[in-house]
């Protein structure tokens, strides 16, 4: 029935997948990122094109248009410095009230800027690639955000890029508190397959009376991710397992399917 | 001309995946990243040799799953289940026919990430999966059976702008020419 070059072709392939399915974790993952490692030279093509359009456009912008856009950032800036100056003051004063009460002073959060390289091309994980990698000082379980909110965390850290897995994405769980006055806690889950900007909050006390429009934020529980990063909005609740617990319907902050510049949070 | 196939072929793998990683208007639009190494490995099955199904197998599952949050390795044995049984039967195919082709890449588009899933299963991971991905199904596989045809096309053409000609005889003999009249 079968020749013997299929029967080699179908033992050298059960052999090589057999090999790869019983590397251990570290190899594995080590052994993954070399070979993506082969598409880095297409990514930065691939960037260069992506950014031909825009630099098309931002060359035929009339003079008129960029200096009104100048000087529309310069009322920012000097709005954005009169609040960065009274943040510093209300630091200031919180190092002081924690010293005088003996708490442990806050560090402050440094940010490392990150281009969105590439997406998961499996329809079942929510990951993307970004452009740092471990020369950049990047480490596994970094929180990654955008100014609108949380985004994910970093998942495996290669040399020049790392991948980040998104909210939604089943690996991907984090603590959650509810702006409301009873600040509910939960655990922000994978949401549908289809809509990447609905999560599911769940393990909410079965009483809570969660409301739409209400903001939900990161705990700080875990250890992952700093406390009051802007997770999303709920956008409807129901009660679960004959009452037990709540679940709610999350819209997140960020548009996760439009992601191109993210912040690599190092807390 | 077999190993210049092969090139092309895995050449071919690699563009996909990185295809597949880099543009997402289908999943903008579609809600679903259509796969193309399935209608790839369909054109190998019909194409190549068992060899280069098999590489294509090895090769193409690696570069998908590297870029992918998938353990490395659980995309090769379903492309190669899919290359393997078409390659089997490939007498018995009209691998010319369009209608053939469509045919072979939505099978093969729609076994290969259920296959894939279902691997990933028993090795307990838990995909995101739900009622919508049903639809993604149903896109991963129309547009498997869409691109099927593409790829033919697409590597005839290489074939004929880059691979090797064999120069066609003409039926002219000049020891067999009837010459008429007299010298």
């Amino acid at each position: 029935m079968f020749k013997q070059q299929q029967y080699i072709a179908l033992g050298a392939v059960t052999l090589a997948t057999l090999i790869l399915f019983s590397l251990p974790r570290d190899a594995s993952a080590r052994l993954k990122l070399a070979i993506g490692g082969l598409f880095l030279p297409l990514f930065g093509l691939a960037g260069a094109a992506q950014q031909l359009p825009a630099a098309a456009a931002d060359a035929l912008l009339p003079r008129r248009e960029l200096l009104r856009q100048i000087q529309a950032l310069r009322r920012e800036n000097e709005q954005l410095e009169i609040q960065a100056q009274q943040a510093a003051a209300v630091a200031r004063e919180n190092d002081r009230l924690r010293a005088e009460l003996g708490w442990q002073k806050r560090a402050p959060w440094r940010m490392k800027l990150a281009h969105v390289v590439m997406r998961d091309p499996a329809n079942w994980w929510r990951t993307v690639q970004i452009d740092l990698g471990s020369r950049d000082g990047l480490r596994e379980n970094l929180p990654v955000l955008t100014p609108q909110g949380l985004v994910g965390r970093v998942a495996s850290v290669a040399y020049a890029r790392a991948q980040v897995e998104l909210l939604g994405d089943p690996h991907c769980r984090v603590s959650a508190r509810v702006n409301d006055p009873a600040h509910d806690m939960g655990i922000v889950v994978a949401g549908g397959p289809l809509d990447n900007s609905l999560v599911t909050l769940t393990y909410v006390s079965g009483g809570a009376d969660l409301k739409p429009g209400e903001e939900i934020f990161t705990s700080g529980l875990g250890g992952v991710y700093p406390a009051g990063i802007p997770i999303g909005l709920v956008v409807d609740s129901r009660p679960v397992e004959f009452g037990l617990y709540t679940e709610a319907r999350v819209k997140l902050s960020p548009n996760l399917g439009a992601l191109r510049d993210v912040w690599v949070l190092f807390p | 001309m077999n190993l210049f196939n092969s090139i092309l072929i895995l050449a071919g793998a690699f563009l996909a995946v990185f295809g597949e990683a880099v543009f997402s208007l289908p999943r903008h639009w579609l809600g679903a990243q259509v796969d193309l190494l399935p209608a790839l490995t369909v054109y190998a099955a019909l194409n190549a040799d068992i060899a280069t199904v098999s590489l294509l197998a090895v090769v193409g599952g690696s570069w998908f799953d590297s870029l992918s949050a998938n353990p490395l390795g659980v995309s090769i044995l379903p492309l190669f289940a899919v290359g393997f049984l078409v390659f089997f039967r490939r007498d018995l195919i009209l691998r010319d026919m369009p209608f053939a082709q469509i045919v072979l890449g939505a099978a093969a588009s729609a076994a290969a990430p259920l296959l894939t899933v279902l691997l990933l299963l028993t090795g307990g991971q838990q995909p995101l999966l739900g009622w919508g991905s049903l639809w993604q199904w149903l896109v991963m596989t129309a547009g498997g059976a869409v691109a099927t045809p593409v790829i033919f096309g697409l590597f005839d053409w290489c074939h004929h702008a880059l691979g090797y000609q064999r120069r066609s005889e003409t039926t002219f003999r000049p020891d067999r020419e009837i010459l008429r009249g007299r010298k």
